[in-house]
């Protein structure tokens, strides 16, 4: 299979099929990113349809082929957003909005601490797996999950997700930590261990709270 | 390092962008503290199952109407010229 960086110089030189080709390489992943961010399939089939004409029209400005997948993220991303920000109106939180419970609000506790059992993917229907991944990431705060699409399933750098939302990178970082662990939660909860679960660490500003069926404690609290 | 500090730094560590006495204090704590080793480990699966499930999967007829309209849009000439 040829590289992204051959199929967009053929492409560039007139080439439809390799054209095409790239179209059938990333398609299926610029509508999972749109999915993620809007949650509505007309919704993200124009994104992926807009990104793609995007391309097509561009293609000849792409000065370094080997480029073109993140490229045609960021256009995927950008338009995506658009319908996002349209969507929300005026009223609506807004995506730039930082608050100081951004900056300064607690971190989200790990409570369901196990090992997952298996490689889900493995082990769980295809079907079932994606229901639900679905709901778990629909489950987070927009401007969390905007993040997280941003960074870790489309691949952007800190500065990019940074740059394409209008936020600082230190707040990108924290809204990123706030939905791994978050996700990270809900999937144990899911996916971990039930045998092999363990407590806990205790921290300063803690709820009390019941101690789950015996398991020994980390003695590192002092490190 | 206390178990706090960790999950505070635990995205940049993630990412392989702790300055390096940081991560070996990191690494150290881990050493000796389950809870936090398998925290750390499960956030990872977390962000590599996302990054590897196609979890919404691409309407075939939608597919099929893209590429139609693409071929169109390749086929016409980029300067039109209107009768
Ligand atoms: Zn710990």
């Amino acid at each position: 299979m040829s590289d992204d960086a051959t199929l967009v110089t053929r492409a560039q030189a007139g080439d439809f099929a390799a054209f095409e080709q790239l179209v059938s390489r990333y398609e299926q992943r610029m509508y999972t990113l749109a999915m993620h961010v809007l949650h509505q399939h007309e919704d993200a089939e124009d994104v992926v349809q807009t990104a793609f004409l995007s391309a097509l029209e561009h293609l000849g400005e792409l000065r370094q082929p080997a480029a073109f997948a993140a490229w045609l993220t960021r256009i995927a991303v950008n338009t995506a957003l658009k319908v996002l920000r349209k969507r929300q109106g005026l009223d609506a939180v807004s995506l730039e909005a930082v608050t100081a419970e951004d900056e300064e609000g607690a971190i989200p506790h790990p409570q369901y601490i196990a090992d997952w059992r298996d490689d889900p993917s493995q082990t769980v229907e295809q079907r079932e797996l994606q229901r639900l991944l679905a709901a778990a990431i629909a489950a987070l705060p927009e401007k969390q999950r905007v993040v997280f699409v941003l960074r870790d399933v489309a691949g952007m750098s800190v500065e990019e997700t940074a740059q394409a939302l209008g936020l600082s990178p230190a707040n990108v970082k924290v809204r990123l930590l706030r939905a791994r662990l978050v996700l990270r939660e809900h999937l144990t909860r899911l996916f971990g261990d039930e045998r092999r679960r363990l407590v806990p660490p205790r921290h300063a500003g803690d709820a009390p709270r019941a101690t789950p069926a015996a398991q020994r404690l980390p003695r590192n609290q002092e490190g | 390092m206390k178990c706090e500090e960790l999950l505070r730094i635990l995205g940049d560590y993630v990412d392989g962008d702790l300055d390096p006495a940081l991560c070996a204090e990191f690494d150290r704590h881990l050493e000796g503290c389950n809870p936090c080793q398998v925290v750390v480990d499960t956030v990872r699966k977390t962000i590599t199952l996302y990054k590897n499930t196609e979890v919404y999967e691409l309407p075939p007829a939608f597919r099929e109407r893209l590429h139609r309209l693409l071929r169109e849009r390749w086929k016409a000439p980029p300067t039109p010229h209107e009768a």
